[in-house]
């Protein structure tokens, strides 16, 4: 009973020690500073619920995180969707793979003033933005993710003449789901980068809109603030990323694991 | 954790059979069919020229480019401030990988604070580093360092705790000397995870070079694009874009060439050329 107990403890010192202990330091080491540059993290944190919670959270978070949103599932559904057609057929897949290889490797922020000149600096403009970069990686791997599926099961399933539907969701889609969802992790990073970047770039509202005004206008601890919430938001979106990975490739874990410990 | 298992690139390596015709005309043909669409969709009027000029004139924007100093500087510059970040954020990444790694307490008491620290957009460090070091150079290379340094410091981590525990025993047995045990023992195992943090670590760091030349304006191609597209140059800002993702390719071949080339011995890279 004890040792669970101090088990438990020595788990949550493990887990909060270190932090506790950096901003701690943080706090103490800016306590009295009257550095222009390195405001208190007490006025940061004091600054940090008016700045966002009252008014900017509804006119720009919120119009950030949709935009975010938006085009994050639509490049997850582009990009699979065209990966799976890509990856059946051999010969499209020799034709346009190398083309997609450079597209891939061009960085997606250039891409900014191109699409600007298209879409205005409207949403739409960021949307596409995000779009475009977050593709790539989802794309390249569901293709190699398809094309990857065991023979032995893409005959089974064309023996017990599967229904192009029950095929599509039993055997392509849920064989290649580990590599596209590593092929999304990396995405989901590359768009977070593209909603802040395409903000920076020209916008009237939004997270990186307003991160950039605080440091042109010298309101430093708001900046401060802007780029903890930033953070946050990133780190946020990687456990929820990790939530729903776990639960889509439950299988697979389970299946690796099996094989692990059995080899 | 799928992505960060050291993938062999055996994909990339096997000879594929298409029906007769060899993939390689087919990627080319592939690349033709794109050039072909890029010329004929502004000419006929599909889309505006002013938006996406006929890809002709791309390549004429490009010659011209290429016989021009200013952007031989702007190349160089960013392939400075590309190697010069990758290189800190590799002697960075793999002495604190080893040293965390090979301390299961020190291991313990970081794991929550790299989990939190790693997915931070390294783009909300741009503010920062503008007020910091201006438009200079530095700022840029903050940002490359930054999201760079924790590729490589995870992929550190997992190789350092992929080590055999009976070799590792048996070099205590021999009281190998702390040094020779990192470089005998520990060095060779967790060597493919560094190699797939190099080749990781070497992609963000262009993506963010780029970045932050184009936002914070420090000297290379990124700050080229922004003053090309501020000038109306639309032409030369889509050479230059083009010159972007030819050196993105060339980073990702080169990265891949070195881990093949380092790991000759490791018999993931022998498999693939033995098949």
């Amino acid at each position: 009973m004890t040792t669970s107990i101090r088990r438990a403890a020595r788990r949550l010192l493990l887990i909060a020690g270190l932090p506790a202990v950096l901003v701690t330091a943080w706090w103490l080491a800016t306590a009295n500073s009257t550095n222009f540059y390195w405001p208190p993290l007490r006025t940061i944190l004091e600054t940090f619920g008016p700045t966002w919670l009252e008014g900017k959270l509804t006119t720009d978070v919120v119009p950030s995180l949709a935009r975010l949103g938006v085009g994050y599932v639509a490049a997850l559904a582009l990009g699979s969707g065209l990966g799976v057609a890509i990856g059946s057929s051999k010969t499209l897949r020799a034709t346009v793979e190398p083309v997609l290889e450079f597209f891939r490797a061009i960085p997606p922020p250039v891409l900014v003033p191109i699409l600007i000149l298209f879409a205005g600096i409207g949403d739409g403009m960021k949307v596409l933005v995000i779009v475009s970069g977050a593709i790539w990686p989802i794309l390249l791997n569901t293709v190699e993710g398809v094309r990857s599926i065991d023979e032995v099961l893409r005959d089974t399933a064309a023996c017990y003449r599967f229904r192009t539907r029950t095929r599509l969701t039993t055997l392509i889609l849920r064989g290649a789901s580990p590599q596209i969802m590593a092929g999304a992790r990396q995405a989901l990073s590359i768009a977070i980068i593209l909603m802040v970047i395409s903000e920076m770039f020209a916008a009237s509202n939004g997270l990186g809109f307003t991160i950039i005004q605080f440091q042109r206008s010298f309101a430093l601890p708001q900046m401060w603030s802007g780029i903890i919430l930033l953070g946050l938001i990133g780190v946020a979106l990687s456990l929820l990323f990790r939530l729903v990975e776990n639960r889509v490739l439950a299988w697979y874990f389970g299946q690796r694991n099996t094989q692990h410990s059995g080899a | 954790m799928t992505t960060t298992t050291p993938a062999p690139a055996a994909a990339d390596t096997r000879i594929r059979r298409g029906r007769g015709i060899p993939t390689s005309a087919l990627g080319a043909a592939g690349f033709a069919g794109v050039i072909l669409l890029l010329e004929l969709l502004p000419r006929a009027g599909v889309v505006d020229a002013r938006f996406l000029p006929p890809f002709s004139d791309m390549a004429a924007a490009l010659t011209e480019q290429l016989a021009s100093p200013a952007f031989w500087d702007a190349l160089a510059a960013t392939l400075r401030g590309w190697a010069t970040g990758l290189a800190i954020a590799m002697t960075a990444g793999v002495a604190a990988g080893i040293v965390i790694g090979s301390v299961p307490a020190l291991r313990a008491a970081t794991a929550s604070t790299i989990e939190f620290l790693r997915p931070i957009p390294s783009v909300a460090l741009i503010p920062l580093a503008v007020l910091l070091f201006g438009t200079d150079m530095r700022s840029t290379l903050l940002l490359v360092v930054y999201a760079s340094f924790w590729q490589v410091l995870v992929q550190v981590l997992y190789g350092v705790t992929d080590v055999d525990p009976i070799a590792r025993d048996t070099a205590r047995s021999y009281r190998f000397s702390l040094w020779r045990q990192v470089r005998t023992v520990l060095w060779p195992t967790a060597l493919p995870y560094v190699m797939t943090g190099f080749r990781l670590a070497a992609a963000v760091a262009l993506i963010l070079e780029v970045t932050g030349e184009l936002i914070i304006g420090s000297p290379g191609l990124g700050n080229a694009i922004a003053v090309a597209k501020s000038s109306g140059a639309v032409d030369t800002m889509y050479a230059l874009v083009i010159v972007t993702g030819v050196i993105g390719v060339g980073v990702n071949l080169a990265a891949r060439f070195t881990e093949r080339r380092v790991l000759r011995w490791h018999p993931s890279i022998r498999r693939e050329v033995a098949s």
